[in-house]
């Protein structure tokens, strides 16, 4: 134990080099081939599989997960790579636990449902330390599509392009490729390096360009995409985050959540990382799960999540509402900011309001609350920014985001898009790459129509 | 409580169940371990005649395992003991006299001669052992030298050399067969010619486990090479079932003595052998895979299993299931039955409808009004077990028989009461006409 656990106000270096170490370990170690087999066995290879309904990219999950029952790992790899390239970094993000692992028919019969997402890690990661690339370029088709975001919608989009035989160049404003898999998620899901190394496997295909730091809006423009490719791709994923608007929001201490993270998970060393000793976190998604949780085992002495409603309002589902209260997060609701306290302008606390239901709006009870602070997290929800496509061609938005057709078309000619900053997504890793993968198809198959006619 | 007490052939036990022939009684230092754990008796690991034979110095087993490496299958080159004849009897003697009340019998393999028979007999007879068992069974290594299964396949051998040891010995003679053959009462009735008290079976069954696909030899591997072994483990069971039942109800052999063996692993399985006729049983591969322990949960078990069903002791139930196995043409042709899924249960699965469906009646469907259902299209269900079988789900799907006066509506006939078998059907071109 080193002092540092005890230093007031927000510091680094809380913990030993150790501790970091085991901390930000892989959350779920990966199975070994004796697990693998076992949890594979039982399966029941449903009929009309009801995971496979629910999994969005439609992996084929009975067959793959015979593919490992039978010694076929190399099958099993490419049975998931079929549907979603990004099949590696799902088996780790994907909460499982309301998708794929929810329907599983074991699921219903006893509570515990075949471990799909950990089966198709096991498959994934062999597939991949082997080096084994299952996809071939069609002939060069002469098209060039450009992708916008390196994310998982983008990457997703520029692998099934570049297998049909066309170019794609990725852009990214960001100095890495990978989206949130690089800037978002939680470390301890995603350990060496994975992000990286995913991006590296998926554009060992061929036939991907990607230049990063390079941002639409600043450096490139839709028309003039429009002009330069035959076809363009936006992934930009949600740029923003909501504000607090509440008294003192812009006192020292007061983070946006998803930028913490991204700091975190840039970071070579933790001990630089600066977290407080008393952290109060506001939101009730997966980002303030993932900042609580970080916040903890960085080192913060109390970590408490505030949300404005109740339990079964939470974005975050039950899995990770468990994980956060076992590494010692409290998690507690109905409870909105109201004012953030500040001595010389750093936070010393935050006071909120408690909150109730109403003819069924959420509204404050007048009643207050203080809790000392020395850091505030904002993970109240990101937003969609327009700015980088203004001035261009306009693009219909549909809620604050781009509007899309179940094609993933745009309201204009040669734009498809997908991912997070389309309407009518569920935010998830697993969707964008869906999206981004349909994309690709319906773009394929425009190139074939039109010069087909 | 349940008496569980055995008396096979005048061979007293505790309990019914015996150690077969092979590792785990090869010798005194394993044959006192497994009675200070409780087994009731043993059969002492094949003796033959000196110079002792020797194993080879590789693997001698391979195996058959279920997803959690549970052992399902085990199949061995082993040969019979590979220790001089007088070390054997030496300790069969000392055994026999500081555990007067357990059963040791005595296996013998020596060549097709009446001498050897005879001579060994004598010393055999000399150390006190309750009993012997010929060896007839063993597939592999003793049956290239015309030992063994060599002797099992060919009906007059059998019957001559269990005549020569009948002659020979006070000892009761057990014949032990080998399931190598294409049907089992031959040597059975052989047995039972030669005089035998009791015949005993299976031995193993001869099998290759699997080839290694990198160096293309079947397993065990000796040096790239391998030679079919015998099988045995839970997995030759049904098959073991299968020739304790016909020679239990086969008409020349009807009421011989049998010592049930192959795959017995809980109480349950050693039930089942006696229901079918065998007096007691014998284990080998559930020792050899868990230790001698488990026969304390087979005592257990089949003494509460007794208990709850009432049978007093072991002749209560021994052999009641020998009346309920017939020939197919005597099955009543008359009973239908429909499959039924319990929606409650039914956890939607989908085996069923898919294994009828791909490969039987298309008797399930999967939708119902648009909604994902099974349910048993009884126009179209002939009643075969497939889903049963293939659901995950116990009792969730069960064969209930049609009550009389119904109409089954995959035939449109009225269900009866009456009993008919095939030796009556109009289909059958030799049937016998029905008055
Ligand atoms: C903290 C956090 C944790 C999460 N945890 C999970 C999880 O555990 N499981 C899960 O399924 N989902 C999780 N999500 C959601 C998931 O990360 C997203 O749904 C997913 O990354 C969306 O992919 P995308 O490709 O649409 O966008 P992104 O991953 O956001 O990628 C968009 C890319 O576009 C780039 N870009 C943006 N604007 C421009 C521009 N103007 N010009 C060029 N490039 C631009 C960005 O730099 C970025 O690389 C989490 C999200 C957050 C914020
Ligand atoms: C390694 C091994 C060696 C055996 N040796 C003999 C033997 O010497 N004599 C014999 O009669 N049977 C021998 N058997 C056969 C067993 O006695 C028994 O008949 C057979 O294994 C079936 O029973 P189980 O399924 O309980 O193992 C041997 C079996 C094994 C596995
Ligand atoms: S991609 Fe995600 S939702 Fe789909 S099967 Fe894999 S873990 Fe489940
Ligand atoms: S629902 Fe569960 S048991 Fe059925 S196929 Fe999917 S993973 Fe296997
Ligand atoms: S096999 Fe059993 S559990 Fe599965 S759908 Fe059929 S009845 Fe239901």
């Amino acid at each position: 134990m080193t002092d540092g656990r005890l230093d007031t106000g927000v510091a680094a270096g809380r913990l030993s080099a150790e501790d970091y170490a085991e901390n930000f370990a892989d959350l779920h170690p990966p199975l070994d081939r004796h697990e693998a087999v076992v949890a594979a066995d039982r399966c029941y290879f449903c009929y009309d599989a009801p995971c496979v309904t629910a999994c969005p990219t439609g992996i084929d999950i009975p067959l793959f997960i015979r593919q490992i029952a039978t010694g076929n790992t190399t099958g099993s790899a490419k049975t998931i790579f079929d549907q979603n390239i990004l099949g590696g970094m799902c088996a780790r993000v994907c909460p499982t636990e309301t998708l794929c692992e929810q329907a599983c028919v074991r699921e219903k019969a006893e509570g515990k449902p075949v471990v799909i997402g950990r089966l198709q890690r096991y498959a994934t990661d062999a597939a991949m330390t082997a080096g084994k690339q299952f996809y071939e370029r069609a002939a060069p088709s002469g098209k060039l599509v450009a992708v916008v975001g390196a994310g998982p919608a983008g990457l997703a989009c520029a692998h099934r392009l570049a297998m049909h035989g066309h170019d794609v160049t990725v852009f990214d404003a960001r100095p890495k490729a990978g989206g949130l898999n690089e800037y978002g998620i939680a470390a301890y899901k995603t350990v060496d390096g994975y992000a990286q190394a995913e991006v590296d496997y998926v554009t060992a295909i061929g036939g991907i360009a990607v230049e990063p730091g390079k941002a639409l809006g600043r450096d490139l423009s839709l028309a003039g995409l429009c002009t330069s490719y035959d076809a363009v791709f936006l992934g930009m994923g949600l740029g923003g985050v909501n504000a607090l608007g509440v008294e003192g929001d812009d006192s020292e201490g007061v983070i946006d959540a998803v930028e913490y993270i991204a700091a975190l998970r840039q970071a070579s060393d933790l001990a630089t990382l600066p977290v407080g000793r008393r952290v109060v976190v506001l939101g009730g998604g997966m980002t303030a799960i993932d900042v609580a949780v970080q916040a903890k085992l960085l080192g913060a002495e109390e970590v408490t999540i505030c949300y404005r409603r109740g339990k079964d309002n939470m974005n975050a589902s039950e899995y990770e509402q468990d994980l956060a209260t076992s590494k010692g997060v409290a998690i507690r609701h109905w409870l909105q900011p109201k004012r953030i306290l500040a001595q010389s302008g750093k936070v010393t606390g935050i006071q909120l309001e408690y909150t109730t239901m109403s003819d069924g709006r959420l509204t404050g009870t007048g009643e207050s609350l203080t809790l000392g602070a020395d850091q505030v997290f904002r993970a109240i929800g990101q937003s969609y920014v327009t700015e980088p496509l203004e001035g261009g061609p306009s693009v219909a938005l549909e809620g604050g985001r781009i509007k899309v057709d179940g094609e993933g078309r745009t309201s204009i000619a040669k734009v498809w898009a997908g991912g997070d900053c389309v309407a009518g997504g569920d935010d998830l890793t697993v969707s964008a790459v869906a999206m981004g993968r349909d994309a690709a198809e319906s773009i394929h198959k425009s190139f074939n129509t039109r010069s087909g006619a | 409580m349940a008496d569980i007490r055995s008396n096979f052939i005048g061979i007293k036990s505790p309990n019914p169940f015996w150690l077969a022939s092979a590792p785990p009684t090869d010798k005194e230092y394993n044959v006192v371990r497994a009675f200070k754990a409780g087994w009731g008796g043993v059969v002492w690991k094949t003796l033959g005649l000196d110079p002792h034979i020797v194993n080879v110095n590789g693997p001698r087993y391979g195996a058959v395992w279920g997803a959690d490496r549970r052992l399902l299958g085990l199949n061995n080159i082993e040969l019979i003991t590979d220790r001089p004849l007088q070390v054997n009897l030496d300790e069969i003697k000392r055994v026999k006299r500081d555990w007067p009340d357990r059963a040791v019998v005595v296996s013998l393999m020596v060549p097709c001669e009446e001498a050897c028979w005879t001579d060994i007999m004598k010393q055999v007879d000399d150390t006190g052992a309750d009993g012997v068992e010929l060896n007839f069974g063993c597939p592999h290594g003793m049956s290239e030298r015309g030992m063994g299964s060599a002797v099992g396949q060919v009906p007059e051998y059998i019957e001559m050399v269990t005549r020569w040891v009948k002659a020979s010995t006070r000892m009761p003679v057990i014949v032990k067969l080998t399931p190598n053959i294409t049907d089992i009462r031959y040597p059975a009735r052989a047995a039972h010619k030669g005089g035998a008290d009791a015949v005993s079976l299976i031995n193993t069954v001869s099998s290759i486990t699997s080839v290694n696909l990198d160096t293309f030899s079947p397993e065990p591997s000796i040096d790239g090479k391998g030679s079919h072994g015998g099988y045995c483990g839970p997995a030759v069971k049904p098959i073991a079932l299968n020739m304790v039942a016909d020679i239990a109800r086969d008409a020349e052999t009807r009421g011989l003595p049998i010592s049930g063996i192959g795959g017995i692993t809980t109480w349950r399985d050693a039930a089942e052998f006696m229901a079918l006729g065998a007096g007691n049983v014998q284990v080998c591969t559930a020792a050899m895979t868990y230790g001698f322990k488990i026969v304390q949960e087979m005592i257990e078990g089949l003494k509460n299993w007794m208990d709850e069903a009432g049978h007093p002791d072991l002749d209560a139930f021994v052999g009641r299931a020998v009346p309920n196995v017939t020939d197919w043409q005597y099955l009543n042709l008359n009973y239908v039955a429909k499959a039924r899924i319990d929606q409650d249960s039914c956890i939607q699965c989908g085996r069923c409808h898919i294994a009828c469906e791909d490969t039987s009646h298309q008797a399930i469907t999967n939708m119902v009004d648009g909604q994902r259902r099974f349910e048993v299209i009884d126009e179209e269900c002939v009643g075969c077990n497939l889903c049963v079988n293939v659901c995950p789900v116990e009792n969730c799907i069960t064969m209930v028989p049609m009550a009389a006066g119904a109409v089954d509506p995959r035939t449109g006939r009225v269900v009866t009461d009456d009993y008919a078998n095939w030796t009556t059907h109009p289909n059958n071109p030799a049937r016998v006409a029905a008055e």
